[in-house]
């Protein structure tokens, strides 16, 4: 009885995986067919990788992608974190105003951050264009940064940086000594987490994008009408194949360094 | 001799290939209270989840009242278990709490409530029905999980170092509380403990554990007063555990002084361990005729009920003593020990059964 | 003095905040208010009402019901296997089930596209298994496969950190106390990992409500959400004001799931 539900477990498992991997196994299959077709694998080829690498449009919307996923994921985690240090002294009243406001971005369906923040631009004449979507990923970064930073200031709380300036630390130092090391994990968490959602944003770039300039997201949605060229399947699995790297040495590799520590 | 309850034959626990319990065999007598002793690691707790049915033995077999319940599931035992931590259910409200055995075995409404008025009687928190568990101190959260398992009327109660959390007043108030209610209610009570002091005071039976074995069984005198191995010995309060020569029936050689004792059987010119507790130690005057060996106070510190010294000989050995008696640091004295006093044992015949070293 | 030039650390943000939160959604607002020439109207909110305009509405809001039930259904016996085997969070099996977040989102509903066509993979399989073929694509259904695909890891997520929040101890005392396993679930496990739940329903309805890319990729074009709708009166017809006011009752709505979700709340998200 006991194997029987084991094997139903296992089954199902492996059901939701192949769920979840079905449709990127397929995008990988696609990339190395040597024809165009969606439906028939012709054998296999590199010609789609080395096609992505020579079209222009791919690697400038590569480009893009990267830029504003670094850039905006890097100016919200200083604004946050600042802002999530000081959320900590505010009055409770103060404080509960300012986090409801900050969680709409988050709460808020994509597609009406996307249009309000295209209309605000549009209202106070900034064009848009690459600096118009660095600035609406910010704003939807910035609430994932400050719930990742928050949570671990209340444990490290005034009690530290009151001991730092007692025993004669300026208060910068106290904070660059004291503070940031204790909260350390919240904030790269929160980057890495608006990294990702930058990455895989579509519909608040699709609004705020103007003409001319693509992400990879966009640019796939372009071409949804014409046909997808295959060199973006190639370009995504390269992605995957990137992250999955980086990922799983970033999750795995302390752990194999320092011997099996995780076996219970 | 009343029949056993709980019978366990060859119990073997491994975790990760380690042995956590090794060929364990038990019995417990319906309507004891049966303390599990040792520290942490040495196999009390995983008995107690085998018994309760939350962890399954990889050899050996679980009997209760004869029969073989070894792979019956743990919603099935007539037995209840009050958890190291409480787990109180966090979303039910104290009467929901208590109720939840009840209403698994769709008992009437009215019964119900009854039942759970009693229980809550019996742990006096009545009036607590409708009160949430975030409101409760430790050792109200205490009482309700006791009160959450007993409701249901087990044969046998199993508790899982309940006493831990509190602070040592509120333990030393549950402690009589619960030998208030074993008596009450005439359940079989198995309580595991790190503590030496709440077993002895606690229970009528006490097994003391160490590294996945028994140690030594038996009454709480017993234990104290004969322990079988040094592990015991220094397990259960302080002693003095010094090496010795048994030299024939009766008489015993520690440090070169020869000391009469009550034990036979160990055979002539016998090397032994002599467990002497730091009572036992009598403080003479130097030239006292009754001293048998001589020493220079070394250590004393006051205790409230006593004061602790320590007497050094001539061999170099620091003796614990504990005396209601002030002995001045630097005054040389005379030390004596009752033959009755003098508890004899045989050295360790293994690795396994040397859990602790004996420090000297 | 100290938490005074504390707070001004937050000044930066507070700015940010009201620029690019506030000022947008009341823009929205004035926009959705107002006609083409700029002066008070009810004419575009009363436009819901028109029914090209309601039957989309009612369309996502019966398609993301479904899909968030289907997530839950699906996603809590996972995490309950999950917790059972001890995963941790930082697991390889764990890390499985995030991954595929990470490759880009469109691209991976353009796959099931492909997995669903007339002559697609899944077709292949039916056909090879000597079964008829079946008409996959540009259905509701497929829409309601995309959504499930897509937000599926947001309900894992925060079920699974709940669940594994739970001591092991709490639910042995409910086996102690003779509760079999489907009603240690039903009594314990479900009522304590509400919190989760209440987060993954929020992280799966609010995008499944209110896509139009979904929609659009697996729907061929025919099936309309009140997403798409938004969308062309923005990006095709360029009648903002009837764009906005559209968002403001897809707002209402997502403010009203909200509020129903919230009395089941704790108030403490599951996500972090």
């Amino acid at each position: 009885m006991k194997k029987g539900k084991k094997l139903l477990e296992n089954s199902y498992l492996i059901l939701v995986l192949l769920f979840l991997y079905a449709p990127i196994l397929m995008l990988t299959a696609l990339s190395f067919n040597a024809s165009r077709s969606r439906v028939r694998f012709t054998g296999f080829s590199l010609r789609w990788y080395r096609e992505m690498l020579s079209d222009p449009a791919v690697l400038l919307a590569l480009r893009n992608t990267l830029l504003i996923a670094l850039g905006s994921a890097l100016f919200a985690t200083l604004l946050g974190t600042m802002a999530a240090i000081a959320l900590r002294s505010m009055r409770k009243l103060s404080r509960n105003l300012v986090l409801g406001i900050t969680n709409v971005p988050m709460l808020n369906a994509d597609i009406v951050t996307g249009i309000s923040l295209m209309l605000c631009f549009i209202a106070f004449r900034i064009s848009l264009g690459f600096q118009t979507i660095l600035i609406s990923h910010i704003t939807l970064n910035l609430p994932y940064v400050i719930l990742s930073v928050l949570p671990k200031l209340k444990k490290s709380s005034n009690v530290s940086f009151e001991a730092a300036l007692d025993l004669g630390a300026g208060p910068v130092y106290a904070f660059f000594r004291v503070v940031l090391p204790d909260i350390m994990p919240g904030v790269l968490s929160g980057f890495l987490l608006a990294f990702t959602m930058s990455l895989d944003d579509f519909i608040i770039t699709h609004f705020t994008r103007g003409a001319g300039i693509n992400t990879i997201s966009t640019l796939v949605y372009s071409e949804l009408r014409r046909g997808i060229k295959p060199s973006m399947y190639a370009l995504s699995t390269m992605i995957f194949a990137v992250v999955f790297l980086v990922l799983l040495f970033v999750n795995f590799a302390p752990a194999w360094f320092s011997g099996k520590e995780e076996k219970k | 001799m009343e029949r056993a309850l709980i019978d366990l034959k060859g119990i073997t626990k491994l975790f990760d290939g380690e042995i956590i319990l090794d060929e364990l065999n038990l019995s417990i007598r319906e309507n004891s209270f049966v303390t599990l002793l040792g520290p942490s690691g040495c196999g009390k707790t995983t008995t107690l989840r085998i018994i309760g049915g939350f962890e399954r033995p990889d050899r050996g077999q679980v009997f209760f009242e004869g029969r073989d319940i070894t792979d019956l599931p743990a919603n099935k035992r007539q037995l209840n278990t009050v958890f190291q931590k409480y787990a109180l259910f966090p979303h039910m409200n104290i009467f929901e709490n208590i109720a939840f055995g009840l209403r698994i075995r769709k008992k009437s409404e009215s019964y119900i409530r009854d039942k759970v008025r009693y229980a809550l009687k019996l742990v006096n928190l009545v009036g607590y029905e409708k009160r949430s568990i975030d409101s409760l101190s430790g050792g109200q959260q205490q009482r309700i999980a006791i009160a959450r398992a007993i409701v249901n009327e087990p044969r046998l109660l199993l508790l899982d170092e309940p006493l831990g959390a509190l602070d040592l007043k509120l333990r030393q108030e549950m402690q009589y509380e619960l030998i208030r209610l074993k008596n009450e209610l005439g359940i079989t009570f198995i309580y595991v403990t790190h503590d030496q002091e709440e077993a002895l005071t606690m229970s009528d039976y006490v097994v003391v554990m160490n590294q996945g074995y028994i140690q030594q069984a038996g009454t709480p005198e017993q234990i104290y007063n004969e322990p079988e191995n040094a592990f015991v010995a220094d397990f259960i309060g302080d002693s003095n555990i010094v090496p010795g020569l048994m030299l024939e029936d009766r008489l015993v050689r520690i440090f070169g002084a020869v000391f009469p004792c009550v034990d036979s059987g160990f055979g002539r010119n016998r090397p032994v361990d002599v467990v002497i507790r730091p009572e036992d130690v009598e403080i003479l005057e130097k030239e006292d005729p009754r001293a048998i060996l001589h020493g220079v106070m070394s250590h004393s510190i006051f205790k409230g009920e006593m004061y602790e010294m320590e007497c050094t000989t001539e061999n170099g050995y620091e003796w614990l003593i504990h005396s209601t008696e002030l002995h001045e640091v630097g005054t040389e004295v005379g030390l004596y020990v009752k033959p009755s006093n003098i508890q004899i044992m045989n050295k360790p015949a293994s690795e396994d059964e040397e859990a602790i070293g004996v420090e000297e | 003095m100290k938490s005074k030039r504390m707070k001004l650390l937050a000044l930066p943000y507070l700015v940010w905040m009201v620029g690019f939160i506030v000022i947008p959604l009341l823009l929205v607002c004035f926009y959705g208010f107002t006609d083409q020439s700029g002066s008070f109207t009810l004419e575009n909110i009363a436009e819901i009402l028109v029914r090209e305009n309601y039957r989309p509405l009612c369309l996502a809001l019966l398609l993301s019901a479904v899909s968030t039930a289907i997530c839950f259904l699906a996603a809590f016996p996972l995490a309950l296997i999950l917790r059972s085997r001890k995963i941790g969070r930082g697991s390889f099996a764990a890390f499985l089930f995030i991954l595929p977040m990470w490759m880009n989102s469109l691209l991976r509903i353009l796959a099931w596209q492909t997995l669903l066509e007339r002559k697609g993979v899944l077709n292949g399989i039916l056909t090879a298994l000597h079964l008829p073929g079946q008409r996959l694509i540009n259905t509701p259904y497929a829409i309601i496969l995309g959504m499930v695909y897509d937000f599926l890891p947001f309900m894992i997520l925060p079920i699974y950190n709940t669940l594994s929040k739970i001591d092991d101890n709490t639910i042995n005392a409910a086996y102690d106390l003779g509760a079999s396993i489907p009603t240690t679930i039903f009594r314990v496990i479900l009522p304590l990992s509400v919190p989760g739940i209440v987060s993954g329903v929020t992280m799966v309805f609010v995008p499944a409500l209110t896509t139009f890319a979904i929609s659009d990729i697996l729907g061929g074009g025919k099936i309309f959400l009140i997403g798409n709708v938004i969308e062309q009166e923005f990006v095709l017809n360029s009648n903002w004001n009837l764009g906005s006011a559209l968002s403001m009752v897809l707002m209402l709505f997502i403010i009203l799931s909200m509020a129903l979700l919230s009395r089941y709340d704790s108030g403490e998200g599951a996500m972090f």
